[in-house]
């Protein structure tokens, strides 16, 4: 018997079923259709700016600064100004994303690279799936327009956000991958991040900056400008 | 934490079943006096049937047939009174929540056990939450530190029950230590099996209550005030050890736990 | 580091630990440390308490249909691409593992924070097979340079000072210059991240663990601070995953159930700083990731416990809330429990992998006080467990010897009670006098254990028993009091 055949056997016989038990069966075919939110906390369901302010409040409790502009066309110069706010070189790596090429970079002095880091950029800027209001989180999809080695091989992490991809909790962000992307809802990586990088390992003190971004930024778009 | 729901029509002179324990009737029968008083100051008719052990010891070792034994006893000597009630959280939470489980599998003594488990209680919560007490009518001047006895804290819910009775007590303050909810280490056979682990454990709490400056530590368990008395006592410290009942019924003539028979010191508590 | 046992000794080693002073200053960090920042976190969400019952119905419905949620899960790893591998038990991950790297062609592997790789003594497996592992979690690398293993599931380094750490930094780092400033906690973090930066970069296989596999999707969850998994899975030509069988969720949104009490209950953080999903192989057109995606599940016991009271152990989520709650752990520190897992879960889980003969004493060594219990996420009855345990012992007669007749005798007494009534009586009378007044014993032949530390209180030398039978004698004689009926005879 193969090691396959035999773990399941093993857990068949433990259990004391033989896997063919049609209410079993579809007990699970049932949990896997209709996925069950269970709790959701009440302190991300906010919408408007009182979602931008629960979100900055909780990004800023992890220690991501947030920022907010108007339009995308102000995102080059905001970025620039937290650059040289910061004494960073004015360079930086991003993907291929849309949204991000459309910006006027060249408006500003900022020398812009494309495509994945190779460990060696000091900045790297990224385009948010989404954002979560119930932790201050960013939630970032692999692929051509935001390579996963940008969130986390430069050391400061630039992240946009459109304020209408905020969502309320991590579970909105699965019914929003299963509806854009039915058949195959998950791409190769979904980095959710809370914060820079940091590392509780040496005297059992929270420091900033282990392996990952030391600074983490957003950027969030809202045409209301409400907060 | 679990909290035992009070019956909605108590009976107006409840017939409760001291269940001493052998801790208090082995080692400080003061104890049981304490409970006894308090219980009928609250309006209860006290009987003491005649009991051994719960089979907590033989529980908690594995030996389920002995404490299946113990338990059957214990059913049987208490089995015609309304309720049974502990001067230990412990030893009531045994009956409370463990022998249900002991019996799980016996058709018999399930239903016995699970009605049995229904009527035990703690001392001090059956006092506030069964009979409504709020005064126990004592004094006591002096600073005390209480100790959330681990069993009666988190299988009986006992926390605010003692502290409300205390604060009754006539020239009685009470001051919370830190961690006053972490285990002393006493663990039953534990603390001789892993004395040396029980020890380092119990060195932590007695540092605890001397930081809390409290001249005297209470508790509702008679293996936690003996481990903690034992400790303090090897330190040489003058802190007092007392059971809350003794507190409470104002039966504070007594030494404290491991003091010798005559104090110098006086009235205990004023060290 | 080999998963060595040295449970057996848990007493000596106990003993060890006891004496090292450096190591008790930093288990006296734990009491305002870990288990403050919890009952913090918890307290600031509502719904904490029925997260954690979500939590456990979520893991009870997958154990229930474990079968099932492992086809499922295995189905949707190679509809993305990746492989499945089934373990018996370690010396076959081990192996799993090896001959992956070996058709690589691999020489240096990273690796993620893993107990299971842990628990299958995988590095050492590694170096044998020609193979250069190297630990990636700060806490990793660091017991990796000195050849320990950690001692806290979460924490790996938790029993080591900075100076300590400078120390090993020193001696390793011999490329660096000797002169360099590590006095400050920071510096030793920076030239951590100097170090480990060129090996993830050469890196040829990264291997991390999975906080939990999802059936819904084939999907791999990790969950760090550092972002040390992240590159270990993202940099190298392939990604191995090793896991254990009770890692599954059905879906999505119970991983986000599970998320938000799993952070909580480890460090008091509401969520991890990185949490990622991965879901196969690099994907036609991304710019980075793994070439390839493999998962090695582990058996190594588990099924065994499906079915039985144990099987509760395996809603455990390795967030560490028990031992950061632990008096003994707290006593004693992590090394001693003797083997991968220490604290509360590890005296349950130990003995179900390792053999109760070898695992005996860790789930005698509690005191029951049921802290664990109350924080752990998916409410594991963990004392109940370990009392299982005990009577596994009691039943193969493994208890020790003493116990059994201590236990033995006193069960003759108790079960008599005429008996047990005198035996107590003179008993407390006896003691009370050897103690001649002074209220307690210093030494006791029979209570070593207790005394050696501690004093030993006297009774006050009648029992009570006897007490309010002579008192009820008394009262019926005046005349009878109501009240105080008596049944004592």
């Amino acid at each position: 018997m193969t090691a396959r055949d035999e773990i399941l056997a093993g857990v068949r016989r433990s259990l004391g079923v033989t896997g063919h038990e049609e209410p079993r069966r579809q007990a699970v075919a049932d949990r896997l259709a209709r996925p069950e939110r269970g709790v959701v906390p009440a302190r991300g369901q906010k919408t408007g700016a009182e979602a931008i302010a629960t979100f900055r409040k909780y990004a800023g409790a992890v220690q991501t600064s947030v920022t907010i502009v108007s339009g995308p066309e102000q995102v080059p110069a905001e970025t620039a100004r937290w650059l040289s706010a910061n004494n960073l070189p004015a360079r930086l790596r991003m993907g291929a994303d849309a949204r991000l090429a459309a910006m006027p970079w060249d408006a500003t002095t900022l020398d812009v690279s494309h495509g994945p880091s190779a460990g060696t950029d000091l900045n790297g800027v990224s385009h948010a799936f989404a954002g979560v209001t119930e932790t201050g989180s960013l939630i970032l999809l692999s692929g051509p327009d935001n390579p996963t080695t940008i969130n986390f091989l430069p050391d400061n992490h630039i992240v946009v956000l459109d304020s209408a991809d905020l969502v309320p909790a991590l579970e909105d962000v699965w019914a929003r991958l299963r509806a854009e992307t039915r058949s195959d809802p998950l791409p190769r990586t979904v980095n959710m991040v809370t914060g820079p990088s940091r590392s509780g390992d040496i005297d059992r003190t929270i420091f900033l900056g282990a392996h990952g971004p030391r600074a983490l930024h957003v950027i969030v778009i809202d045409p209301d400008m409400a907060v | 934490m679990p909290q035992q729901t009070a019956p909605r029509n108590p009976p107006q002179q409840p017939r409760v079943g001291l269940f001493v324990t052998c801790l208090v009737d082995l080692m400080r029968p003061s104890v049981g006096f304490a409970a006894a008083k308090l219980l009928q100051d609250a309006g209860c008719h006290v009987e003491v049937p005649a009991q051994t052990c719960c089979g907590q010891p033989a529980f908690n070792s594995g030996d389920r047939a002995t404490a299946a034994d113990l338990a059957r006893a214990m059913i049987r000597a208490f089995s015609h009174l309304d309720y049974v009630v502990a001067p230990s959280g412990s030893c009531a939470g045994m009956v409370r929540r463990h022998y249900p489980e002991l019996f799980a599998d016996d058709p018999d003594l399930r239903g016995k056990a699970n009605a049995f488990a229904e009527k035990t209680w703690e001392l001090t919560s059956f006092l506030v939450d069964v009979m409504g007490v709020s005064d126990v009518n004592a004094s006591f001047d002096g600073v005390a530190t209480y100790h959330d006895s681990c069993a009666g804290l988190r299988e009986m819910g006992v926390q605010a029950q003692p502290r409300k009775l205390l604060g009754s007590v006539r020239g009685l303050k009470l001051v919370e230590m830190e961690g006053s909810d972490v285990c002393c280490g006493f663990g039953g056979t534990f603390a001789v099996k892993y004395g040396e682990i029980s020890n380092a454990i119990v060195s932590e709490k007695a540092a605890r209550i001397s930081e809390s400056g409290a001249p005297m530590v209470l508790a509702g368990d008679l293996g936690c005030l003996m481990n903690m008395a034992g400790k303090l006592s090897r330190q040489n410290s003058a802190t007092a050890v007392r059971h809350v009942a003794e507190v409470l019924a104002g039966m504070d003539d007594l030494p404290p736990i491991a003091a010798p028979a005559a104090p110098a010191t006086g009235k205990p508590g004023a060290a | 580091m080999t998963a060595a046992i040295t449970s057996p000794a848990f007493r000596e080693n106990a003993h060890q630990a006891l004496e090292d002073k450096q190591l008790q200053a930093v288990l006296g960090t734990m009491r305002t440390g870990f288990s403050v920042k919890r009952a913090e976190a918890a307290a600031a969400l509502p719904e904490f308490e029925a997260l954690r019952d979500s939590a456990r119905d979520i893991k009870n419905h997958t154990l229930a249909h474990l079968d099932l949620y492992l086809e499922q899960y295995e189905a949707k790893v190679t509809a993305s691409g990746g492989h499945v591998h089934y373990a018996r038990d370690a010396a076959e991950a081990r192996r799993i593992v090896a001959d992956i790297c070996r058709d690589l062609g691999a020489k240096t592997v990273t690796k993620g924070k893993s107990m299971i790789s842990e628990e299958i003594g995988l590095n050492d497996h590694l170096e044998r097979e020609g193979f250069t592992p190297v630990e990636t979690d700060l806490g990793e690398y660091i017991i990796q340079l000195r050849h320990e293993t950690p001692s806290h599931i979460i924490a790996p380094a938790f029993h080591l000072s900075a100076a300590q750490v400078e120390q090993d930094f020193r001696r390793v780092h011999t490329q660096l210059p000797p002169e360099r400033d590590l006095s400050e906690p920071v510096s030793l973090l920076n030239e951590a991240r100097q170090m480990l930066r060129q090996h993830f970069l050469a890196a040829d296989v990264g291997i991390t663990g999975a906080n939990f596999l999802i059936a819904e999707t084939g999907t791999s969850v990790i969950v760090t601070n550092e972002g040390n998994g992240d590159l270990t899975q993202t940099l190298p030509k392939a990604h191995i995953v090793l896991a254990s069988l009770e890692k599954l969720v059905p879906t999505l949104d119970d991983c986000a159930q599970m998320l938000r009490v799993l952070a909580r209950s480890a460090t008091g953080q509401d969520s991890s700083v990185y949490t990622t999903f991965s879901t196969g192989p690099r994907r036609a057109g991304d710019a980075d990731g793994p070439g390839a995606y493999h998962v090695v599940l582990l058996d190594n016991g588990r099924t065994g416990m499906l079915g039985t009271s144990f099987q509760e152990m395996l809603r455990c989520i390795r967030c560490g809330a028990c031992m950061n709650h632990c008096p003994v752990y707290q006593a004693v520190g992590g090394h001693a429990y003797g083997w991968t897992y220490p604290g509360p879960m590890g005296s349950v889980l130990t003995p179900s992998l390792i053999g109760v003969e070898k695992g005996g004493h860790l789930p005698n060594a509690s005191t029951f006080c049921g802290r664990c219990e109350s924080v752990c996420p998916v409410r594991i009855p963990l004392p109940k467990l370990m009392r299982h345990w005990r009577e596994k012992e009691f039943e193969r007669h493994l208890t020790p010897a003493t116990t059994r007749s201590g236990l033995a005798l006193w069960g003759f007494f108790a079960r008599r009670p005429w008996l047990y009534r005198q035996a107590t009586r003179l008993g407390a009378a006896t003691l009370a006098l050897a103690a001649r007044g002074r209220g307690k014993f210093a030494a006791l032949p029979f209570a070593s254990g207790w005394t050696q530390g501690r004093d030993f209180p006297a009774p006050e030398g009648r029992t009570f028993q006897a007490m309010w039978a002579a008192e009820a004698g008394k009262r019926r004689r005046a005349g009878g009091k109501p009240g105080a009926k008596e049944q004592n005879p």
